[in-house]
């Protein structure tokens, strides 16, 4: 059976008819190009590299930025892109994420006009991919550790230090890096693939995100142009601007992920007879899963709306993103869990979409600010006292 | 090249149908609407034909409010303008009236060719097309598999039954419906959803087109088809319940 809408409150009458538009073009698009080949690109840990010329054509990379062949949309169509391709799949949607919020959105918020010239149509075309590099081994939750550094040479930098879990990392033309200046401010730096000194592998024996690449990098004296810094911000806000721009995308499309679990737990047990003949979902037990996952999904989409709304009129503070981030993705990987069990031995194997979103959510959980450091962000904001030290 | 391409907007193909208690149409109040998908094949060709011949493409809908959705999409994907015919009654109207309804509307604009689906996911009687070509006095066609235009003619191939085809020529103007699967529709593209909030969407009412419709025909009941299992045991010898077995299998299942 294919996937059926999932809206339990009239949530569509919250938006307008171009909003359902792109829902119904990106949902269109996952059903064809997606459902199909997905199972197999997770199975064989390979990332559907095909669909990217298809993606930039139906205009998803920097959806919502304006000029350089971008389409201008609202955060709130943005982010109904998002829900229906993490409806698809996390990997495919963290690809789209990278390119978009963490690579085109700092090039184009923080980038002279020469890099954005330079960068922005290519990546929007998916001419180019992108990567982002702030994570390192040793620093996650405190990014400001950082141990890369860039050292002024001329009118070179020299980049040196270790990136790690970086999607698409080693098929990226372009790696927006974090490193610290000799001063010890934080700033970024646009490095070219090819740069010697610059090496990319990817992470083998991955469990989670298995249709998206997941790279280390490494630079080793590697001599970059001065005009590849990106003039445009210093210190950790920087970076962390790039992310409340992923992460809000990242809130739908966690929502996409718990209706895809929803929906294949409702219709197995719908169709799935146990005792007496009777279908699993006349079971008291199965009902209050289901109506538990509606619930929630119910009030992970009126989360993401107002946030949506609140971004686009210039009122959500990260504070609210994090919230969204944190919600939702919990609730998704509840879902999951939730529906995993319903469907029994089947919900372990890929026949079911169900064990493939489960595992993708286990990143989506930790990445992009984890769980429980959104919940201090959130400590922070109402109580003034940051507890992260 | 000026094409009219008719687009109706019906329920989603997902959503929850509800019927009233002795009701002659499903509850339309919970559910989602989305442009009837072999109006989706008629759409593409309509483009197709305009991006080789040059003109433009006007697509005319006609229902209440929401069925502008269905105009938005097609301006999305490519048409120049819409034109929607607002009824909030259009759903008393049997295919004769819709069609008296846009022949009115088509008659207002300068075209060559009108495509129409081929049916309605949702009505499914397959005669607007048909019956908006006898009102606008132009030759039909229906079930197009592929067509040529040159010199103001069109060269059609038609699809009939059991694997055969059928070419057929039509001078223009001309109305055609279009089989599905013709062609694989485009989607709308973020782009093409910004621009297209740009482009006019003309709006007309059925008093102010001119047009009386008295129905010919009307839904009685609506309802789920009840599901019934018979089991019939054939009995005599193995023989004679194989020989009736044939019998039934000729004749009433007709598949020897």
């Amino acid at each position: 059976m294919p996937f059926a809408h999932v809206d339990y409150i009239d949530f569509d009458s919250l938006l307008t008819d171009d909003e359902k538009l792109v829902r119904r073009t990106a949902r269109q698009f996952v059903e064809a190009e997606v459902i199909p080949i997905i199972e197999k690109h997770n199975r064989e840990g390979s990332f559907p590299r095909h669909l990217v010329p298809k993606l930039a054509e139906l205009g998803f990379f920097g959806a919502s930025l304006k000029g350089y062949g971008c389409a201008g949309m609202s955060n709130v169509e943005y982010g109904l892109v998002m829900q229906e391709l993490e409806r698809g799949d996390s990997g495919l949607r963290s690809f789209v994420s990278v390119q978009s919020a963490l690579v085109m959105y700092p090039i184009y918020a923080y980038g002279n006009d020469a890099q954005k010239d330079q960068w922005l149509p290519k990546l929007q075309k998916g001419e180019a991919i992108g990567c982002f590099g702030l994570t390192e081994p040793q620093f996650g939750s405190n990014p400001g550790g950082m141990l890369t550094r860039a050292t002024r040479k001329g009118d070179r930098y020299i980049l040196n230090g270790e990136k790690m879990w970086i999607t698409s990392g080693s098929i990226a033309d372009v790696a927006v890096i974090w490193a610290k200046t000799e001063d010890g401010v934080i700033r970024g730096f646009l490095v070219e693939k090819g740069t010697p000194g610059f090496k990319a592998w990817d992470v083998h024996g991955k469990w989670s995100l298995r249709a998206s690449v997941t790279s280390g990098l490494a630079m080793t004296d590697c001599e970059i142009p001065a005009a590849n810094l990106l003039p445009g911000v210093e210190g950790l806000k920087g970076p962390l601007g790039c992310l409340t721009q992923a992460r809000y995308g990242i809130g739908w499309g966690a929502t996409g992920a718990a209706m895809a679990c929803y929906d294949a737990a409702l219709q197995y047990a719908k169709q799935r007879k146990q005792f007496a003949g009777k279908p699993i979902a006349s079971h008291q037990l199965v009902q209050e899963k289901l109506a538990w996952m509606i619930t929630e999904i119910s009030k992970a989409q009126l989360l993401a709306w107002q946030v949506g709304r609140l971004k686009d009129a210039g009122k959500a503070d990260f504070s609210k993103v994090s919230m969204l981030k944190m919600n939702n993705v919990w609730m998704a990987l509840e879902c999951a869990r939730k529906s995993r069990d319903i469907l029994g031995a089947n919900g372990i194997v890929d026949d079911y979409c169900v064990m493939r979103h489960m595992m993708n959510l286990e990143s989506v959980y930790t990445y992009e600010g984890t769980h429980d450091i959104h919940k201090l962000i959130i400590g922070d904001k109402i109580t003034g006292i940051p507890a992260y030290a | 090249m000026n094409i009219v391409v008719c687009v109706k907007q019906v329920p989603a193909k997902d959503a929850p149908l509800a019927i009233p208690e002795g009701a002659a149409w499903i509850r339309e109040t919970d559910i989602g609407f989305e442009l009837n998908e072999p109006d989706g094949y008629a759409l593409e060709e309509a483009l197709r034909l305009k991006e080789k011949h040059g003109g433009e493409v006007v697509a005319v809908s006609m229902g209440p409010e929401r069925s502008k959705q269905a105009i938005k999409e097609a301006l999305a994907k490519g048409a120049e303008r819409g034109v929607h015919i607002s009824d909030d009654k259009f759903y008393e109207l049997d295919p004769l009236g819709s069609a008296r309804c846009l022949a009115a509307a088509i008659k207002r604009e300068k075209f060559d060719l009108v495509l129409t689906g081929l049916q309605s996911d949702d009505h499914g009687f397959g005669q607007t097309g048909v019956l908006l070509a006898e009102l606008l006095g132009l030759p039909h066609a229906t079930i197009i598999m592929q067509i040529d235009a040159a010199d103001g003619r069109l060269k059609l191939k038609r699809e009939l039954e059991a694997g055969w085809f059928q070419w057929v020529e039509l001078p223009l103007p001309a109305v055609l419906s279009i089989q599905s699967g013709i062609n694989k529709p485009r989607y709308a593209t973020l782009k093409g959803i910004m621009a297209a909030k740009k482009k006019e969407i003309a709006t007309l009412t059925r008093a102010e087109l001119g047009v009386t419709v008295s129905p010919t025909q009307r839904i009685e009941r609506i309802y789920v088809p009840k599901k019934t299992k018979k089991t019939e045991i054939l009995t005599g010898t193995a023989k004679e319940a194989a020989a009736k077995l044939v019998e039934k299998l000729k004749h009433e299942a007709r598949v020897l």
